[in-house]
């Protein structure tokens, strides 16, 4: 018997119309995992680089997390991989909500869709009836809309509904999957469901998940709860509000926005409004989130409240979650009342909340500095706000300029031309980030920002604190109860660690100290990616219930598979590799990793190098950010190791890479 | 007159409004409920059920109740605040009308029992892993009078309709062959 995951996958091919019921293999589940982890395993096997992201032979997996369907709380994420149209590589966006336990219910782990139907269909999973159906009536039809509609029509109101809006359909390479109050909306991956012509996938489940050793699991469950409990009422004190708790930051309870609005970019991400936060905006924004916000919600088995239901007067009812509540608000110099009505339209259509308000603010930059003219924006309206409804409907539609914008900043700067890159300033690997320009190099982020491979800085931090605590008897508080560390020689570089003199930041935490804090800190979202648990309760806040002491646990008690410490950290490292390898084989090297040239003011050339050296051997990947040969085969990833020797990109009798790399050649 | 007995009644008191649709509720009855205990987890198992239609704001924690072997001849549907609630979305019974708590195999009916187990629990599970006090668990006492002449009485009317609708012959086989099992 499997535990803790059913055992089987689904195999979907659009193209043939064919449904496969495929047992997958324990022996990977113990090699990588889950999730996350066997995803890649698929993609190094089944879609080589020449594959593009709209290629029929792409494959779009969406998988249940080893642990989804058990009662872990907070273990709900579907995790969905494929090739990003956005940045050529490996794309993993990750939704919460309910449609992963839902699946596993159902009785599988992943969906893995392959080919292109000709004309739009849904998936309809309901136990072992699974059938590709007609899904033309639902064509243009909003995420919500369709979810309602679908939900009518297999008269379930508790089948569980990942759909794409309109810019999934129209192929916006930042198009979202939208699945009620969450989403897996980074790197365009609902543009690949577009592409596939599957509007919307459909899920419900009926059958048991059974865990190993059901005493175990269940105690181990009560601690986390109980902990849970107790971090709620003792939030961390001398961080701000909405970092002091457990869950994503808390944006749909918490009404102080003073950091974000004062600390964060307005416009196209430039400038700063450092006496924004006055009393009078703060009881505006207040009531007009009073007045909307009508309940705050929770994913499957899970206590936080991180989204909310916004009900806005004459308009339709959606669900929001954490930041977006402000990314349109400020990309266009306007106020919540805008920022909540817009995400309205923008949740229908199924598009990212971080790269579409930066990508209109972009157009809307191009169009002040003449790059872009009024021919460009036919009957634009005067207003900021107005504008920003008229380009989303143009992106999202495709029309005129908005065909170009619907490619991204990156890419659309280098179809304009004309200076246009230089306006296209806030990206790393082809990617909007958030809009942040800060002072003084911080290398911890340096690290995170240039390798970070889910391309998104929330994916990568967490644990340990943004920025030392100013007094040592602060400090020496919270190392106090620092029970996640892995080792107590973490607790030491947080003691240390001073706001200013000889161990302040950008030489100290010291390279090294650096090295080992971001690689903590990057292998707990990996375990959580293969194991499906939501960030919020694990790798992202400071003293999480979940950590690197009881994972292990978990995974013996609930998958029956046997771990402790070293295996899993392996493991972790094992698929993190893989993916890695994956982007090397598409071109990735050291080049791409580098945060946005704007992004801090005080640069340190010579440390950056330093870090990124040091971080680079730290990971066992040569000067280019290539996992070598040794490194590979201590991961029992032979196989890799073989790829990059036929393919050049490791020289046979050792590491080194060729000099001109593949990535280069493609690029000139 | 007839004696006075103490029984302890048991209540989960439902806020809806606390309720954040999360849904634990159901995880942990349906594992509390399997067989090893904790062993198997399967909403469709549990014995309460959230009824959520989060674009209308709508989450009602539902337990189940009685088994009714046919469906009511009316339907109720209840409209309370602008909020318009699906059709029998109060009752507790698992009913030919509808699908929920039935066993999904069998389906058999579900009952909640209030995590009924030796030793016996502070709160019934569902209550304890609801950390948002949508779900409250309240015990009071109340001294019922069982008055014996009266429990003859309706006993005897109810083999009355019995003896009516199936003939008193049928009745009295009935009742000898449950003796004989006794």
């Amino acid at each position: 018997m499997r535990y803790g995951e059913t055992g089987f996958n689904l195999e979907i091919d659009l193209s043939r119309g064919n449904i496969e019921r495929v047992e997958n293999d324990p022996v990977d589940t113990e090699l990588y995992l889950g999730g996350l982890g066997t995803n890649a395993k698929i993609m190094w096997d089944r879609v080589p680089p020449e594959v593009d992201a709209f290629s029929p032979d792409n494959l779009l997996i969406f998988s249940a997390g080893l642990l989804c369907g058990t009662p872990a709380v907070g273990c709900n994420r579907t995790i969905v991989t494929t090739i990003s149209p956005q940045t050529k590589l490996l794309a993993f966006s990750m939704m919460g909500g309910f449609w992963a336990p839902e699946l596993k219910y159902a009785g599988y782990d992943k969906v893995i869709i392959r080919g292109r139907s000709p004309s739009l269909v849904y998936l309809y999973i309901n136990n072992d009836k699974v059938e590709i159906r007609d899904a033309t009536h639902l064509q243009g039809k909003g995420s919500n809309e369709t979810t309602d509609l679908l939900r009518q029509e297999v008269k379930d109101s508790n089948a569980q509904v990942a759909a794409i809006g309109l810019a999934g359909e129209n192929r916006v390479f930042f198009a979202s999957i939208e699945q009620g109050r969450s989403s897996a909306s980074r790197a365009g991956i609902g543009a690949v469901m577009g592409d596939k012509g599957l509007k919307a996938i459909v899920v419900r489940g009926t059958r048991d998940i059974n865990v190993a050793r059901p005493a175990e699991f269940h105690g181990l469950c009560s601690e986390v709860l109980q902990y849970i409990k107790k971090r709620e009422d003792n939030p961390i004190p001398g961080v701000m509000p909405i970092l002091a708790g457990l869950g994503s930051p808390q944006e749909m309870k918490i009404h102080d926005e003073k950091w974000h609005t004062e600390s964060f970019m307005w416009g196209n991400s430039r400038v700063r409004r450092k006496d924004f936060w006055t009393e009078e905006v703060a009881s505006e924004w207040t009531q007009t989130l009073e007045n909307t916000r009508t309940r705050l919600i929770s994913c499957y088995n899970c206590p936080m409240k991180c989204g909310g239901t916004i009900s806005i007067p004459g308009l339709p009812t959606y669900m929001m979650k954490c930041f977006s509540k402000l990314t349109y608000t400020m990309a266009a110099f306007s106020d919540l009342d805008f920022g909540l009505k817009i995400a309205q339209r923008a949740t229908e259509y199924g598009v990212d909340g971080f790269s579409t308000p930066q990508v209109m603010a972009f157009a809307l930059e191009l169009h002040e500095n003449g790059i872009l003219t009024d021919d460009d924006f036919p009957e634009m309206p005067s207003d900021s706000e107005g504008r920003f409804y008229y380009l989303l409907d143009k992106i999202v539609r495709r029309e005129g300029i908005g065909d170009v914008l619907a490619n991204g900043t990156y890419w659309a700067a280098q179809e304009i031309g004309k200076g246009a890159e230089e306006y296209a300033h806030n990206n790393i690997k082809k990617i909007e980030q958030l809009p942040l320009k800060l002072s003084m190099l911080n290398p911890i982020y340096f690290l995170m920002y240039c390798t970070g491979e889910k391309i998104n800085i929330t994916q990568i931090e967490g644990q340990f604190p943004q920025m030392p605590f100013p007094k040592r008897e602060q400090r020496e508080e919270f190392v106090k109860d620092w029970i996640q560390v892995p080792d107590d020689r973490f607790k030491q570089y947080f003691l240390d660690w001073e706001l200013r003199g000889d161990n302040s930041m950008p030489f100290y935490p010291t390279v090294e100290m650096c090295c080992d804090i971001v690689d903590w800190q990057e292998k707990m979202h990996y375990i959580d990616d293969a194991l499906g648990m939501c960030a919020g309760l694990s790798s992202f806040p400071l003293k999480p219930p979940y950590h690197i002491h009881n994972y292990p646990k978990f995974i013996s008690s609930g998958a029956g598979i046997d771990m402790d410490e070293d295996k899993l950290t392996q493991a972790a490292k094992r698929y993190r590799t893989l993916i890695r390898a994956i982007n090397v084989r598409r071109g990735m090297r050291r080049e791409d990793e580098k945060p946005p040239e704007d992004h801090w003011k005080k640069r340190f050339p010579e440390l950056e190098k330093d870090l990124l050296d040091t971080y680079y051997k730290f990971k066992g990947w040569n000067e280019q950010g290539i996992p070598t040969k040794e490194s590979l085969e201590e991961l029992s990833l032979d196989y890799v190791s073989e790829d990059f020797r036929k393919r050049g990109i490791l020289t046979g009798n050792g590491d080194t890479p060729a000099a001109d790399t593949p990535a280069k050649e493609e690029k000139e | 007159m007839g004696e006075k007995k103490k029984k302890i009644i048991k209540t989960i008191k439902v806020d809806v409004d606390k309720c954040n649709g999360c849904r634990a509720c159901e995880v942990i009855c349906s594992a509390f409920h399997a067989e090893p205990k904790y062993s198997s987890n399967n909403p469709a198992r549990a014995r309460v059920r959230v009824i959520r239609h989060p674009l209308r704001d709508i989450y009602i924690p539902v337990y189940a109740g009685e088994y009714a072997p046919a469906e009511c001849m009316g339907r109720d549907q209840y409209t309370i605040e602008g909020k318009e609630y699906e059709e029998c979305a109060f009752c507790r019974a698992s009913c030919p009308s509808r699908d929920a708590f039935k066993e999904p195999d069998s389906g058999l009916p579900l009952k909640c029992d209030m995590c009924e187990s030796d030793p016996e629990l502070d709160e019934p599970m569902c209550v304890q892993w609801c950390l948002n006090d949508a779900l409250i668990y309240e015990t009071r006492e109340e001294e019922v009078e069982e008055d014996a002449v009266a429990q003859q009485e309706e006993v005897e009317i109810g083999l009355e309709a019995l003896a009516g609708k199936y003939g008193l012959q049928n009745v009295m086989d009935a009742v000898a062959r449950m003796s004989k099992k006794d």
